[in-house]
């Protein structure tokens, strides 16, 4: 504390400051990630079959695949269509948690033990098992795609909702509201959903990665989006072929940067937490 | 005697639960094949189906019992499951139970090692962590388990197979066995052989959350009351760690190894995709690319148990290292949302703590 007085011009000392910089960076490069992906579109599908297998070099910094399409261009697309699902999937199974959430805390009884058992159950079966089981249902593509893993996303999430929910629900001020007459839905409105909307917000954002990854791995088991497509787990299930003859930047380049996107969101996520942590001043 | 009926008691209790559990599973799976736009015959008809007619269309659907309404069929069917006949596959055209049979040995072989590897250095390299809080020993290591929490299972595979199979040549680039040699004369080194990337794939990337929540623990426990009257009466921080600490991180490490199967079977999913090693997880993926219905409700029911399974077996262990976890569950039979649930409180360790990231 002393030390932060007597050094007043220091502005990114502490960590609050640092992490909201940190947070700031790594939406503005998501966001340009996105952008360059939508300019990319183009040049990811352009053929030129003189350039074909071309290792990273100046004019093709990730190279180019069989048909000699840029990587980069490739990579980029299929980032943005990660972000796309990722954010699709994120807002709908964030949606379907906060609707069981409240359900079950603010009719309680039946309902909650309904929405704990459904919990339950979706946790039952491997993620990818159920991501498997309901995309074949719903007849593969990447419609199918995004629809399953947007609809398996939510029980974690519901989870922490559901009791923080029931923290609220039982409190002295709750009780007291009751007494004075006020209905469920005047108590939802006023008492949890200014309790709930900062766990739900980054519940959200840490939804993310997860729904990335996912999208990422049923297409790389082909059961995803639409082959044609440009989609990380495609161009890494593609690249699997031309391993073996040493074109190693198919795979490593276009992983790496799905890795760095999901860091990045992650970071967000949970830097987004600590800084709604009232607790977290002290950081 | 007493203890023996509550220990009986309990066993039912879990079964019944099974059960319940599966008659659920099944349930919906059931009803979500059913909604597949997929057509069953076109499906096991393939690439001839050019070469039949309508009539041969409706024998084979007359005789699968497509027409009759899914109520019926359902009925039919766990009938069928509950007598232990799961069906036959087709793509594989076999009873679907010698499929699972078979190829879950090839499996577990796999998912053992990779269990065992991550557990053991997910375990010691989360307790190095937390020896070390705040040092640079530890922010190397938890760096390294955050990346890997978010890294694609199948790239980290593609990387190791890259550069230890191709490029330095040290292991096979593919399958369970040598290839073009007879089953009889495939000895236990050469699958060993087979079986030391895959395992280390899925081992590498399942670490992270062990590492992490024993990092946690272990600096939790270190600045316990106990620990500072043991450090008052003057013992090493050697000491310290493996008599007053070790054990309080080992309860939160084995449930998370426990709890993680159904992550590690997907994980298992991929890797034995990278690697065209033929276990379960590759049939799942066969299956569900080649339409193969009565197998995909095989699976799923099999990983149900599973997964079940394994979180029991946590459970289990877990109250043998924690005697107060022991008195819970002999109060509270059921384990209460929110308070009892174990998985609970290690997912969402604090503000500080990381969140897991796992889409193996």
């Amino acid at each position: 504390m002393t030390a932060v007085l007597e050094r007043p011009g220091r502005r990114f000392a502490d960590r609050r400051s640092r992490t909201l910089a940190w947070v700031g960076l790594s939406v503005l490069v998501v966001l340009g990630v996105v952008v360059a992906g939508g300019l990319a579109a183009d040049a990811a599908q352009t053929t030129s079959l003189t350039d074909r297998n071309l290792g990273p070099s100046a004019s093709h910094w990730f190279g180019t695949d069989r048909l000699g399409r840029d990587m980069l261009a490739r990579t980029l697309a299929g980032l943005r269509l990660s972000l796309v699902v990722g954010v699709a999937a994120a807002v709908v199974s964030a949606a379907i948690a906060l609707a069981l959430a409240c359900s079950a805390a603010v009719f309680g009884g039946v309902v909650d033990r309904a929405v704990g058992w459904l919990v339950d159950l979706f946790l039952a079966l491997p993620h990818l098992v159920l991501l498997i089981l309901v995309a074949f249902a719903l007849g593969g593509g990447t419609g199918a795609v995004v629809a399953a893993v947007a609809l398996t996303h939510w029980p974690t999430l519901t989870r922490v909702l559901r009791g923080r929910a029931r923290e609220v629900m039982s409190s002295d001020y709750v009780a007291i509201s009751r007494q004075q007459g006020h209905g469920r839905g005047w108590i939802a409105r006023r008492h949890l959903a200014g309790h709930l909307t900062g766990h739900f917000l980054v519940g959200t954002v840490l939804l993310f990665p997860h729904a990335i990854l996912h999208e990422a791995a049923l297409s790389f088991l082909g059961l995803g989006v639409d082959p044609g497509e440009p989609s990380i787990g495609i161009l890494l299930a593609e690249s699997m072929r031309h391993l073996t003859a040493g074109a190693w930047w198919l795979a490593v380049l276009p992983g790496l940067c799905l890795l760095v996107v999901v860091t990045l969101v992650d970071t967000i996520g949970s830097s987004s937490r600590a800084l709604l942590d009232p607790r977290s001043h002290h950081l | 005697m007493d203890l023996l009926t509550r220990a009986g008691q309990a066993l039912a209790g879990r079964l019944v639960r099974l059960v319940l559990l599966l008659a659920a599973v099944a349930t919906a799976s059931f009803a979500l094949m059913v909604h597949s736009p997929v057509d069953p015959v076109d499906a096991y008809v393939g690439g001839d189906i050019a070469a039949i007619g309508p009539e041969q269309r409706a024998q084979i659907a007359e005789r699968w019992g497509l027409d009759d309404p899914p109520l019926e069929r359902f009925a039919t069917w766990l009938g069928n499951v509950a007598q232990g006949d799961l069906g036959r596959s087709l793509s594989f055209n076999q009873p679907v139970t010698e499929v699972i049979g078979e190829r879950f040995l090839t499996s577990l072989a796999l998912m053992a090692t990779a269990w065992l590897l991550s557990g053991v250095f997910g375990f010691s390299l989360g307790v190095l962590a937390g020896m070390r809080q705040g040092r640079f020993t530890d922010r190397v290591v938890t760096w390294w388990a955050y990346t890997l929490a978010s890294a694609p299972t199948f790239w980290v595979g593609l990387l190791l197979l890259y550069v230890f199979s191709v490029s330095l040549g040290w292991t096979p680039v593919c399958c369970a066995v040598p290839v073009g040699v007879l089953a009889d004369d495939v000895t236990l080194l050469d699958r060993l052989h087979h079986l030391l990337l895959p395992a280390l794939t899925l081992s590498v990337v399942g670490v992270a959350p062990v590492v992490l929540h024993t990092r946690y623990a272990v600096i939790e426990a270190m600045a316990s009351d106990h620990v500072t009257f043991a450090r008052a009466q003057g013992e090493s921080t050697r000491g310290v760690v493996v008599h007053h600490v070790l054990r309080n991180a080992a309860a939160p490490a084995v449930l998370l190894q426990f709890a993680s199967l159904g992550e590690l079977f997907g994980g298992s999913v991929l890797a034995e995709q990278v690697f065209s090693y033929p276990g379960l997880g590759a049939a799942t993926t066969t299956a569900a690319l080649g339409q193969d219905v009565p197998l995909l409700l095989g699976i799923a029911l099999f990983t149900t148990v599973f997964v079940f399974v394994g979180n029991q077996l946590g459970d289990l262990v877990h109250a043998r290292l924690d005697p107060r976890v022991a008195q819970e569950l002999g109060r509270a039979r059921r384990p209460r949302w929110g308070r009892g649930e174990p998985g609970e409180p290690l997912l969402d360790p604090g503000p500080l703590a990381p969140e897991r990231v796992g889409a193996r």
